[in-house]
């Protein structure tokens, strides 16, 4: 085994543990706190795989935004010191059901993979740390996802998305008018 | 080993590469022989942002002193005071650990390590002079916002785990300050990214021939004001308003756990100053210092570090002259002039920058030139702003006049608030106008 192996199978085991602990803990905070520590594990098998640029995005947007949108919310809305609630919802079924999905599309995209380009899906275990190109990645990203024959409809699919819900956001702070 | 090499090449500052050869010459893992020479580095830098903090304090607290006529530290170490911080700090660090009761003890002792870590972690892409950084990241720019949007995390961890109200409230308004002046932040430091097509902290000083200040000179006095508020100093430190919110955040907290807190707060201040060195000001760039050769020794790395320092400091005080001279703004005022006046202002700052660069891109003009283009155009838009601004404060001084003259009779009861607050709103206003 490789040393760049054992980091990954240490910060995979973290990832698990922590989401683990998300849906296992009755503490909110905590629970919270776990969601920001199985996302941290997330960014770092990105670093492993030589991606430092989602590596960053995930810190900056997971646990920079997401995290403390979710904190907040829980702060704002639920008893905030009480140490532990029951669950005050039953939509735990329709989560084992959508879990249950997501679980069975990656199993089969990894099983697919795993004939044949095993490399290409896995650089982890195959360790190309030295890999061509990988230097000037984000350049790479930046223009494909601008270029016609890249991502661009995606990428536009994707702003008129975050357009409409911002202006939803504006629409439903806007104070009511007096009449 | 030669210990006269070992000498010179520390006077040029690569010492690990010197070490290294010598090691792998002596049959060591030329991996091993990395990971112990950045392991050394990594402690260095570390040590050295802890150490910097005992003498920053110093610094800050006798500059300040003599801005408001007084002496300032004067009795520990000598006649300037020079122990004073490491006297106070003995202090902390045999005062008591404390937990209250009631607290998370998990989250209370985390966030002041996470705070001091995160703190630490962003010196990793600062270049101190040629090829002398941490690691110089193909994101290095992006790197330093996503790491510093962690720590957000710690300030609520602190005020969740104290299990004290008033530390809870201090957290919502750090947080809320805190995201709100990541976004300006955030953009302003899109312009010398685009400027330098690239985030490479390497990149971004080569870039620089000339200055950013000069191109960007808008863009730096935002990203500084930024700078101020996201590291909670005057006049943005509602973070630890003493006078409002007891301590904000951090009340909870005691001796060395608090004054790691401190320690956070002052390697921020100064990765911030090193950060706008670096970015606006040319990092370790000063007529060309780092080529300077002394005999067989590159002694310009050296020099440049020096230039670097020099700069950085220059930043830092000028932090501290603000300490020293504007008061604490409200909470809502801090709200209203980032969202209704910095954020907009950098969206038409950074698309402003995006096309003009493009253009000159596009018909070839380079330099000094491209510098003085860019420049007028920030003159231009810096005018257009305070006009709009004049003209606004003029608009809701007039409307305030017109309803003073109007009498107070003639207005119910439940208008009253509502012109309170256009009245501190408009005095604000004209007051931006009339700077």
């Amino acid at each position: 085994m490789t040393a760049q192996q054992i980091i990954f199978i240490v910060i995979s085991a973290a990832t698990i543990v922590s989401a683990l602990i998300v849906v296992t803990n009755r503490n909110l905070f905590h629970a919270a706190l776990a969601l920001m520590a199985s996302f941290l594990g997330v960014a770092g098998l990105y670093v492993l795989l030589d991606a430092g640029f989602f590596a960053a995005a995930q810190l900056l947007i997971y646990i920079g935004a997401i995290s403390i949108l979710v904190i907040f919310a829980i702060m704002l809305t639920r008893r905030l010191m009480s140490a532990s609630e029951p669950s005050f919802n039953s939509q735990w079924v329709m989560g084992l059901v959508a879990s249950v999905l997501v679980f069975g599309l990656f199993l089969y995209v990894i099983i697919q993979a795993w004939g044949g380009a095993v490399a290409q899906t896995f650089p982890v275990l195959q360790a190309p740390m030295e890999a061509p190109g990988i230097a000037d990645s984000i350049r790479a990203l930046g223009a494909a996802l601008v270029d016609p024959n890249g991502y661009v409809l995606p990428f536009e699919v994707a702003s008129v998305l975050l357009l409409g819900a911002l202006i939803g956001a504006i629409v439903v702070a806007q104070p009511e008018k007096k009449s | 080993m030669d210990p006269i090499k070992l000498l010179e090449s520390t006077l040029s500052l690569a010492p690990f590469e010197y070490l290294r050869e010598v090691w792998v010459a002596a049959g060591m893992n030329p991996a091993l022989a990395k990971v112990i020479t950045d392991v050394i580095g990594v402690v260095i830098l570390a040590s050295f942002c802890l150490l910097i903090v005992l003498f920053l304090i110093w610094l800050e607290r006798k500059v300040l002193a003599r801005m408001q006529d007084r002496i300032g530290p004067n009795r520990v170490g000598g006649k300037f005071g020079l122990l004073q911080t490491l006297a106070d700090a003995l202090k902390l660090v045999s005062k008591e650990a404390i937990t209250p009761a009631g607290a998370d003890k998990i989250a209370f002792n985390l966030a002041p390590i996470l705070m001091v870590m995160t703190a630490l972690l962003m010196w990793a892409v600062i270049p101190f002079a040629p090829g002398v950084i941490g690691s110089d990241l193909n994101i290095g720019l992006f790197y330093i916002l996503a790491v510093s949007s962690a720590s957000v995390v710690c300030l609520l961890l602190a005020g969740w785990g104290s299990n004290n109200k008033y530390a809870l409230l201090g957290a919502f308004r750090a947080v809320a300050q805190m995201v709100s002046y990541e976004v300006p932040m955030v953009l302003s430091l899109l312009v010398p990214l685009i400027l330098a097509r690239s985030m490479q902290m390497g990149e971004i000083i080569a870039a620089q021939t000339i200055p950013f200040l000069i191109l960007a000179p808008i863009s730096a006095l935002i990203f500084f004001i930024s700078a101020l508020a996201e590291t909670g100093r005057t006049p943005f430190d509602l973070l630890e308003a003493e006078s409002e919110i007891i301590a904000g955040f951090h009340i909870e907290y005691g001796g060395m756990k608090w004054s790691m807190f401190m320690l956070a707060e002052f390697v921020g201040t100064l990765f911030m100053s090193a950060l706008f060195t670096t970015v606006y000001l040319g990092g370790w760039r000063f007529f060309g210092v780092e080529n300077v050769v002394l005999g067989n020794i590159q002694i310009g790395n050296l020099l440049a570090m020096l230039v670097f320092f020099l700069k950085t400091f220059a930043v830092f005080m000028v932090f501290i002259w603000i300490r020293g001279t504007l008061p604490r703004v409200r909470i809502d005022q801090l709200l209203d002039f980032n969202w209704k006046f910095l954020v907009p202002l950098t969206i038409v700052l950074t698309m402003m920058v995006v096309i003009l660069d493009k253009v000159l891109e596009l018909n070839g003009i380079a330099g000094w030139n491209r510098a003085i283009v860019h420049l007028i155009s920030n003159v231009v838009l810096a005018f257009i702003t305070l006009e709009l601004l004049r003209r606004r404060g003029r608009q809701i001084r007039e409307e305030m006049e017109g309803s003073r003259q109007a009498g107070p009779d003639d207005h119910h009861d439940a208008d009253g608030h509502g012109h309170e607050a256009d009245h501190g709103h408009g005095h604000e206003l004209a007051h931006a106008a009339g700077d």
